[in-house]
């Protein structure tokens, strides 16, 4: 059996190195963050948290910081609310058009985001939309609405009718039901579609390349603007930080229905 | 007892769909149109023209960029496919209790941004990075060159950014799967490579083409890694609507390049279905 030994030690090995080639820019990224250096270079030839620090007293990065938050909290929970509402007509509703609307509130996902991002640009302008957060929120409702609407459709497919047909013999309003039985139940797929929703727009780029950049500047933005002119260690800083922030939603799906079927697979 | 839920009236149902619709017209549906509106916009005058369009296909310098954007896209799928496929394979018939934290680290660099990642191949591939050193340290180049510049550099990146995706579709295909023939197969003696070529390989083509399809329609419509990483010298048609709406400010044509790029992703969107209905006919 010793043959066999080799071949899954060289299985897991391939397995392995796929691994390493997929986490690589992340982990050097983070080992370049601790570099004191002012240009980018491998390996660092110092260990400190200077440049953590500049980042942390960079308005530039801060301003965009608090634009990407709020960018990305903004328009995760208009898209919870409206696609949490449209979800409980195409799960339960019973209308003509049910399942071509069902497609058309996926259809954005098959939408290439460069296209979509000239469209938003040309019909932006006019209103005078570009350039600003209302602007940016309104573009992130359209890539993630199909996202909240699919994970709350989910759950709502999911939901046990006896338990309202419960609370409703009891007494209850349907108003009540919904408060008291639906929603909780629905907890950690709304949980789950709003943060989802708020990664995709936090680490959004093409479309906030597009419409934004000068007034409105998210994260990506700003690293994207920052890399094209230098490579200093300060940029890997920031990006450690914002992948940080990114674990955390990350992880909560993970725990809260699993990460692989909140993005559909 | 059974207390029939009383159905809903449908105007509550139209209500509650109404915000989602409204949202989706305003921010996906007009976007679309005004785009295609824009691209037969006359430059004077106000009949419709299609000279953008005209302009495009009589410029063989764009043939030469679409020509470019396919091939990058096609040696995307090649190398990302075939990467992909052992990893989804690994995930799907692992037993490990790690098994549920290395799919999620699998698929975890998927809602990280395309911009840091980018940025990480630039400090592994620079001129200082990771691999000019090595190299240089271990006397295989006597100078460092550049590699972080150009398409390699581009679909190496890409690569690594589409990876994800390519698990993920690939992995949920094999989840559907049925061990069971599988198991026939060592069964009746079948050695372990024989059961991979003979039965794991061929039920997994629907999952290859989906992944397939997916890292293809993302490679052509990516921006932000070759606009980085192609140090100016990599024209795919991304690069080239960035360059006219932003650069030029050429909007009828930037349209014309966008509906040209979605009219080959719907071309190979067909393409891909006539394949799927084909390969599951036969099976």
């Amino acid at each position: 059996m010793k043959h066999g030994r080799t071949v899954r030690m060289a299985w897991h090995l391939l397995i392995g190195l796929i691994y390493l080639f997929l986490l690589a820019p992340l982990i050097i990224v983070l080992i370049v963050s601790f570099d004191t250096r002012p240009y980018l270079s491998f390996p660092p030839a110092s260990f400190s948290l200077i440049s953590y620090a500049r980042v942390l007293h960079n308005p530039l990065f801060l301003q965009a910081g608090k634009t990407s938050l709020l960018i990305g909290g903004c328009s995760a929970g208009l898209s919870l609310i409206v696609g949490t509402s449209a979800a409980f007509a195409l799960v339960r509703g019973h209308f003509p058009g049910r399942k071509s609307l069902q497609w058309f509130f996926l259809s954005p996902m098959l939408m290439p985001h460069i296209v979509l991002a000239v469209g938003l640009m040309m019909t932006l302008q006019p209103l005078g939309l570009l350039d600003t957060l209302a602007g940016l929120i309104l573009a992130h409702i359209s890539i993630t609405l199909p996202y909240t609407t699919r994970i709350v459709s989910s759950g709502i497919a999911q939901l046990d009718r006896t338990l309202e047909e419960a609370a409703r013999i009891h007494g209850a309003s349907p108003w009540q039901s919904f408060c008291r039985v639906i929603l909780p139940a629905l907890r950690p797929h709304l949980i789950t579609g709003f943060l989802i929703a708020f990664l995709f727009s936090f680490d959004e780029a093409v479309i906030a390349l597009f419409i934004a950049g000068h007034r409105a500047v998210t994260l990506p933005l700003a690293i994207y603007q920052y890399i094209q002119f230098r490579t200093d260690p300060q940029v890997a800083s920031l990006s450690v930080l914002v992948v940080l922030l990114s674990l955390v939603p990350i992880i909560i799906i993970e725990r809260l229905i699993n990460l692989r079927r909140a993005v559909g697979g | 007892m059974k207390v029939p839920v009383r159905k809903q009236p449908s105007w509550f149902q139209v209500l509650l769909i109404l915000p989602g619709v409204a949202a989706l017209v305003v921010t996906f549906l007009f976007p679309l149109l005004w785009l295609a509106r824009t691209s037969i916009q006359p430059t004077t005058g106000h009949t419709l023209s299609l000279h953008a369009y005209a302009r495009l296909f009589e410029d063989s310098f764009y043939w030469w960029v679409i020509g470019r954007t396919i091939f990058i896209g096609l040696l995307c799928v090649v190398i990302t496919v075939p990467m992909a496929f052992p990893v989804a394979l690994f995930l799907a018939r692992s037993q490990s209790r790690w098994r549920g934290t290395l799919t999620a680290l699998a698929i975890a660099p998927l809602l990280t941004s395309t911009v840091i990642r980018t940025y990480g191949w630039m400090v592994i591939l620079g001129r200082h990075g990771l691999i000019n050193t090595t190299l240089v340290w271990a006397g295989i180049l006597a100078q460092p060159t550049r590699l972080d510049n150009g398409p390699f550099a581009t679909v190496v990146a890409l690569v690594e950014i589409l990876l994800p995706y390519g698990i993920i579709s690939i992995l949920s295909h094999l989840s559907r799967l049925d061990t069971e023939l599988e198991q026939a197969a060592s069964l009746l003696g079948a050695r372990r490579l024989q059961v991979f070529w003979r039965v794991l390989l061929p039920l997994s083509v629907p999952g290859l083409m989906t992944a397939s399809l997916l890292v293809f329609v993302l490679a052509i419509s990516s921006l932000v890694t070759p606009q980085l990483m192609g140090g100016g010298r990599v024209f795919v048609l991304a690069t080239e609507i960035f360059n006219q709406t932003t650069i030029a400010l050429d909007w009828p044509f930037a349209g014309a390049l966008s509906i040209t790029l979605l009219g080959f992703f719907g071309i190979f969107v067909a393409l891909y279905q006539r394949i799927l209905q084909r390969v599951e006919s036969q099976s």
